[in-house]
């Protein structure tokens, strides 16, 4: 479908919605394009959020997708500060927040996750934060300084990053994980003892199995963690990172299939052939892999906005690429490539001792995932090998004396 | 500021002012110049900021870090004069400076 005076609406201006618009310009697109967002700024990389903004490295300048004046210059209606509230689609029309109705003939719903809240008592306190928005980081930034203890919920991704921007910042982090392992959700085993000795080695406690009772706090401030064991950790702030919701609901209650996310097909278009959807709020297929699934990762949320730029212009659908994400902690660079699905061995290459190491999980000898600390060439052919489906000499694979270029040649 | 021409595979050239402390891959994708696509945002993950840096600027553009080196020798298309544009930064020195872009950054 080449649809090039149609009016594309974008519900939400995260780095979904904001590459997707920049692609339609580059793409030729011509007709008219109304993106709305309920951040008061225009689309930013949320990736920095959790170490470059904290340690003051970054700002909105430097994190936005593109500078403000490009959406006027590319006749791109640009509305901050605007959530959509309701989908009429036999109408095809939004009703937003403003009290206003836009009506699409292409609508994407590009609305990202929201963070869960931490089900206990004392989690309205003040001081107790989440991570998502650069305001939300802000906030964050304040509590990390020498002497200050932030108590971090939530032994994920977010959380072990913010405690490596805390102990960089001269704040002390204590991680509470409710698992017996940090990364449980996301990493194998050895990866998360990897992470966990990294951390600890550099002043970070982790509180594993830990069962959380309530927060405590002063005059509306948050002031400690108090756990079922009677213990009371004090803290000067709270931060919780344990996952997040897609926000579907728009999607659901106008009909569109949704199960954890809105269920989209190859071109990121949902059981309504003129709604797309893209980003963390989308349930996609991954074709690697046979299933579908919701990666919440930037390089999806990005292959996604070229899916839909292209069906829009009528290019011809980009090939699928392999699902890959990164984790920046101290001077550790994670690189992971594919996902775990059906492995059924796990092959660790070089010693985590050294720093520099890559776990591989295979199925058979197909390479399925590859997690790579401070290990380029391990991730780059990893990534290679999960998408060209190459079987692989396991033992050569194991041995860090033979070459990646050797074990894919 | 320098003045940068981002030369695309197709040979459409986009002539682009740059400020000083941004780096070159963030001139093309602030400017929404296409065949950069730069995935990471700049954190030296994913090798698809991608370019040829004309023989004339290799000493001026500066040495390849190990993970910036290591990532080049497993991307595709790699030339001697690749970089990954995300980390190279953008001064006065670079007045000038024409980078061409491979086919594909996937």
């Amino acid at each position: 479908m080449s649809s090039v005076d149609a009016h594309v609406v974008v519900l939400g201006a995260g780095h979904a919605g904001g590459t997707l618009v920049a692609l339609l310009r580059q793409y030729g697109f011509t007709g008219p394009i109304t993106m709305v967002g309920d951040e008061p700024v225009a689309p930013y990389q949320r990736p920095p959020l959790s170490k470059a903004w904290l340690k003051g490295e970054a700002d909105e300048d430097s994190l936005a997708l593109k500078p403000l004046e490009f959406y006027a210059e590319n006749q791109i209606d640009f509305r901050p500060n605007i959530a959509a509230v309701a989908l009429k689609r036999a109408e095809k029309t939004v009703t937003l927040s403003d009290g206003s109705t836009v009506s699409y003939d292409i609508l994407v719903i590009a609305t990202g996750m929201r963070p869960n809240k931490l089900p206990l008592p004392g989690a309205e306190l003040s001081g107790v934060l989440s991570l998502r928005s650069a305001a939300d980081a802000e906030e964050l930034k304040g509590h990390l300084k020498p002497g200050h203890h932030i108590a971090i919920i939530g032994g994920g991704y977010i959380g072990l990053e913010v405690a490596a921007s805390a102990r960089a910042l001269g704040a002390d982090a204590t991680v509470f994980e409710r698992e017996s392992r940090i990364l449980a959700r996301s990493a194998c085993e050895v990866l998360s003892t990897f992470f966990a000795d990294y951390h600890r080695a550099r002043g970070v406690t982790f509180e594993l199995g830990a069962q959380i009772e309530r927060l405590l706090g002063e005059g509306g401030k948050v002031t400690a963690v108090k756990m079922t064991d009677g213990r009371v950790i004090a803290a000067d702030a709270v931060l919780v990172g344990v996952g997040g919701k897609p926000n579907d609901e728009i999607a659901a209650d106008a009909g569109l299939e949704t199960a954890r996310g809105v269920v989209v097909d190859l071109e990121a278009r949902s059981s309504d052939p003129s709604i797309f959807a893209i980003g963390d709020c989308s349930h996609r297929p991954l074709p690697h892999y046979d299933r579908m699934f919701g990666p919440e990762s930037v390089p999806s949320a990005l292959e996604q906005a070229k899916q839909v730029a292209a069906a829009i212009t009528g290019r011809p659908a980009p090939s699928p690429e392999v699902p890959w994400n990164w984790s920046d902690q101290y001077d550790l660079k994670l690189q992971i490539a594919g996902l775990p699905f059906d492995a059924d061995k796990i092959l660790v290459r070089g010693d985590p001792a050294s720093g520099k190491f890559a776990i591989f999980h295979l199925k058979g000898d197909q390479v399925q995932s590859v997690e790579a600390v401070n290990a380029p060439p391990e991730y780059m052919m990893g990534r290679q090998l999960i998408g060209n489906r190459k079987p692989v000499n396991l033992d050569r694979l194991a041995d860090p004396s033979v070459s990646m270029k050797e074990v894919a040649a | 500021m320098a003045k940068i021409t981002y030369i695309e595979h197709s040979g459409t050239e986009h002539v682009i002012d740059v400020k000083n402390g941004l780096t070159v891959m963030e001139g093309a994708v602030k400017n929404n110049v296409p065949g950069i696509d730069a995935d990471c945002g700049g954190a030296c993950a994913c090798a698809t900021c991608h370019v040829y840096v004309d023989d004339a600027w290799e000493s001026k553009t500066g040495t390849k870090s190990a993970m910036e080196e290591s990532m080049l020798d497993f991307a595709e298309n790699v030339e001697p004069n690749s970089r990954l544009s995300c980390q190279i930064k953008v001064s006065d020195e670079l007045e000038g400076l024409v980078v061409r872009m491979p086919e594909s950054q996937h």
